[in-house]
């Protein structure tokens, strides 16, 4: 159950409450273990999303060729006038939405409200679903236009390999993330974290922490697509 | 794992808040995208737009502002090191475009 300080002493806030966190002999981090070491692998997918950013920046910006607008590039024609990005700005707002689904779903896991909590669950799953699957028309669009890896019809070749490695990858981490939460609502539907049943992989105890560590992951892969549409599409 | 009782759960409409902000921060980037701005406040404006969000969704949705300093600091200063590698790859691809430049003439 819950774990307090040793000592009495109640726990301080601030600068101080940071340096005895560091410096009292306990652990540090004063959430579930799970939740603190999904931070830390999200800190490592950053610097893996930094990287492939830094290396789209320093591909821009070393090529003497003109870089393809992106503007122009995923434009949209319906009903004979071209919209710029409107699939990008369809999928930034699924992918915004689902992101408010599964915080709402962390919510209402806490408050121990089952079918709430498992309907916001299969939203968010349907919305992240959705994205990936505009993604596979997007490429399939581009792949269809001859944009490869090596080669598009409107300037710097990099352009291609960019737009695979950054989105291909962000893609799967969406995938990832939609089937794990749709196994989290099967969980949740069945009562395997209010009865504590240990998973199908793990001898965890089963726990609301993990709908809000997965949460974490979700609004995680938000994150990465908000700096991909400022630095890809939009810049 | 169930020791969320010091978890602080924010109101329903501090989540709808957010959402309806980020909804709105998407639609301005997206407006500076159309409007045809060029050079610096295209891209100041896109960057700040990006912060925000990105603010947003960390402080709120990954309930940040609720977490102790501790996991803050752990979590928040690693990444600032990532604008220094950014700074060293800007410069070294600005010196390959100059010598690439300096080829083709």
């Amino acid at each position: 159950m819950a774990t307090h300080d040793s000592d009495a002493s109640p726990q301080r806030e601030g600068t101080a409450g940071l340096i005895r966190d560091w410096s009292v002999d306990r652990r540090v981090f004063d959430v579930p273990w799970g939740k603190a070491m999904m931070w830390l692998f999200i800190l490592s997918d950053v610097f893996i999303f930094a990287c492939f950013l830094v290396g789209y920046m320093v591909l821009r910006m070393s090529t003497v060729e003109p870089w393809p607008d992106a503007s122009e590039v995923f434009a949209l024609t319906i009903a004979g006038q071209s919209i710029p990005l409107l699939l990008i700005a369809i999928m930034t707002f699924i992918l915004i939405s689902s992101s408010g689904t599964m915080a709402l779903a962390v919510k209402y896991g806490y408050a121990n409200d089952r079918r709430k909590t498992a309907i916001l669950l299969l939203i968010t799953a349907l919305l992240g679903a959705s994205f990936v699957g505009m993604q596979a028309f997007e490429w399939a669009i581009l792949i269809g236009e001859g944009v490869r890896p090596w080669e598009n019809p409107w300037g710097a070749a990099q352009f291609g390999a960019v737009f695979f490695l950054i989105t291909g990858f962000h893609g799967t981490h969406v995938t990832i993330g939609v089937i794990f939460i749709v196994i989290m609502a099967v969980k949740v539907m069945r009562g395997s974290l209010d009865g504590q049943r240990p998973g199908f992989l793990t001898g965890r105890k089963g726990s609301y922490g993990m709908v809000e560590s997965l949460g974490l992951y979700w609004h995680f892969v938000d994150l990465v697509w908000v700096f991909i549409f400022a630095f890809f599409y939009l810049w | 794992m169930d020791q969320h009782n010091s978890h602080h759960q924010p109101e329903l409409r501090v989540y709808l808040r957010v959402w309806l902000w980020l909804f709105v921060l998407s639609v301005l980037s997206y407006l500076v995208d159309i409007s045809g701005l060029e050079g610096l406040p295209k891209w100041g404006l896109i960057t700040l737009f990006m912060l925000l969000k990105a603010g947003l969704i960390v402080a709120f949705f990954m309930h940040m502002a609720w977490e102790r300093l501790s996991i803050i600091y752990t979590v928040l200063l690693p990444p600032a090191v990532l604008l220094f590698l950014a700074a060293l790859m800007a410069m070294e691809a600005n010196y390959t475009l100059v010598s690439r430049l300096g080829v083709a003439n």
